[in-house]
């Protein structure tokens, strides 16, 4: 476990610059919290981390976008997608790259059991909680990592 | 699509399981019947939809405004694109939607919001995100998130939220921003016309304010009717059409490309 509170956009996207830097192939990331909490603006931070040069954009209409960086960055948010929608997610999961899902609690059943979730909380107009819960051993060592 | 002589799949881009279908069904058709294939870029369709309505005069500024995307493009000819800018975070039919769900409207949120806008009495003032002073990008979670903190700080003090004033506020601040950038590049490309394309060209306070911007200025404002704005297959034919007759051609080989640029 780890956890995180950063006080502007600029310390977020900070720390997900950090966070992609101990990221592999194959990684999912499934990132939670309300409207606003920050989880594109980590993800952008990811995105630093990795190299992408490419504006990062909220995928909430387009449900995936995808990325080049040192590694492939899969964005998805499936807020408006329902469990049974056939759409693909698995090849990314399994695939060469990175990948964010946010709200990826709506497909619980389709993600890895291997995954990072990533909580932020709203704890005021500029601060927020970054919480991080490894689940599967490739992520417990990760926020080891961290936590150095 | 066959009537026309060619077959045209929107290879991108977009999300890649409906992409691949597309594609699929329009190869078949091709095959089948010894169409010629053409790729189209989704965006492309956005403006050409236009051309429906009607004839495209260069150079042309267009304005994509969607749930999906947010660009200010510039066309100096046919077929010839320049992204010039595009929004930052969330684009601004999202914005809508996002806002409208603060506000606890139903689905779709945008049109809501849009009604109730013209209903306000004393708009909430929300803050514009200009960013650099030469930039045609957009950005609008600052403001998404101005909405949530005003409804929130409201709540918490036991105010009744006006809807009506905050939709119009949230309205005003994204059209203002809108029409700036747009007509800022209209003058700055010397453009003959002003597309505006995507779901949020049916919105009746941002068509009003391009109107009376457009007429200021001398240039042609073309927006298409309503069935048109949203993601519709006749945009793509429209634009198809174009690339057909600049010679382009796609094989069977055409893949899906999510990611792909203008």
């Amino acid at each position: 476990m780890y956890e995180i509170i950063t006080h502007s956009e600029a310390e977020t996207i900070s720390f997900g610059a950090r966070l992609a830097g101990l990221l592999k192939a194959g990684d999912v990331l499934v990132l939670e919290g309300d409207l606003g909490a920050g989880k594109t603006t980590l993800t952008k931070g990811l995105a630093q981390g990795l190299g992408v040069t490419r504006t990062v954009n909220s995928p909430t209409f387009t449900i995936i976008k995808e990325y080049q960086g040192r590694l492939p960055l899969y964005h998805m948010d499936v807020y408006r997608i329902d469990e049974d929608e056939e759409l693909g997610f698995e090849e990314y999961f399994q695939g060469d790259g990175v990948t964010v899902v946010e709200w990826g609690s709506r497909i619980a059943a389709l993600l890895p059991e291997e995954r990072l979730r990533i909580s932020m909380e709203r704890l005021g107009e500029r601060e927020r909680r970054i919480r991080l819960v490894p689940e599967g051993g490739r992520f417990v060592e990760l926020c080891k990592e961290l936590r150095k | 699509m066959a009537g026309f002589g060619r077959d045209r799949g929107d290879r991108g881009p977009g999300l890649v399981g409906a992409l691949l279908v597309g594609i699929s069904a329009a190869k078949a058709l091709a095959l089948a019947k010894n169409l010629p294939l053409v790729g189209v870029n989704h965006i492309a369709g956005h403006i050409y939809a236009n051309r429906l309505v009607t004839e495209l005069k260069f150079p042309l500024i267009a304005l994509i405004v969607s749930g999906g995307h947010t660009e200010l493009v510039h066309m100096p000819a046919h077929g010839v694109y320049r992204v010039i800018g595009e929004t930052r975070d969330d684009a601004a039919g999202e914005a809508f939607d996002k806002v409208a769900r603060v506000l606890g409207l139903l689905y779709p949120g945008g049109p809501e919001v849009d009604r109730l806008a013209a209903q306000a009495e004393a708009p909430v003032e929300f803050p514009r995100a200009w960013l650099e002073e030469d930039s045609y990008d957009f950005s609008f979670s600052g403001l998404k998130s101005a909405v949530m903190n005003y409804v929130h700080n409201a709540e918490q003090r036991g105010e009744i939220v006006n809807k009506a004033d905050v939709a119009a506020g949230f309205q005003e601040s994204v059209i203002d921003v809108l029409t700036e950038k747009a007509m800022r590049a209209v003058d700055a490309f010397a453009a003959k016309q002003l597309l505006v394309a995507g779901g949020v060209a049916a919105n009746k306070g941002l068509r009003k304010r391009m109107e009376a911007a457009a007429r200021e200025r001398g240039v042609e404002l073309v927006i298409p009717p309503l069935y048109l704005c949203t993601d519709n297959a006749a945009m793509i034919a429209a634009a198809g059409t174009i690339d057909f007759l600049m010679g382009k051609r796609a094989d069977l080989s055409m893949n899906a490309h999510p990611g792909l640029s203008l």
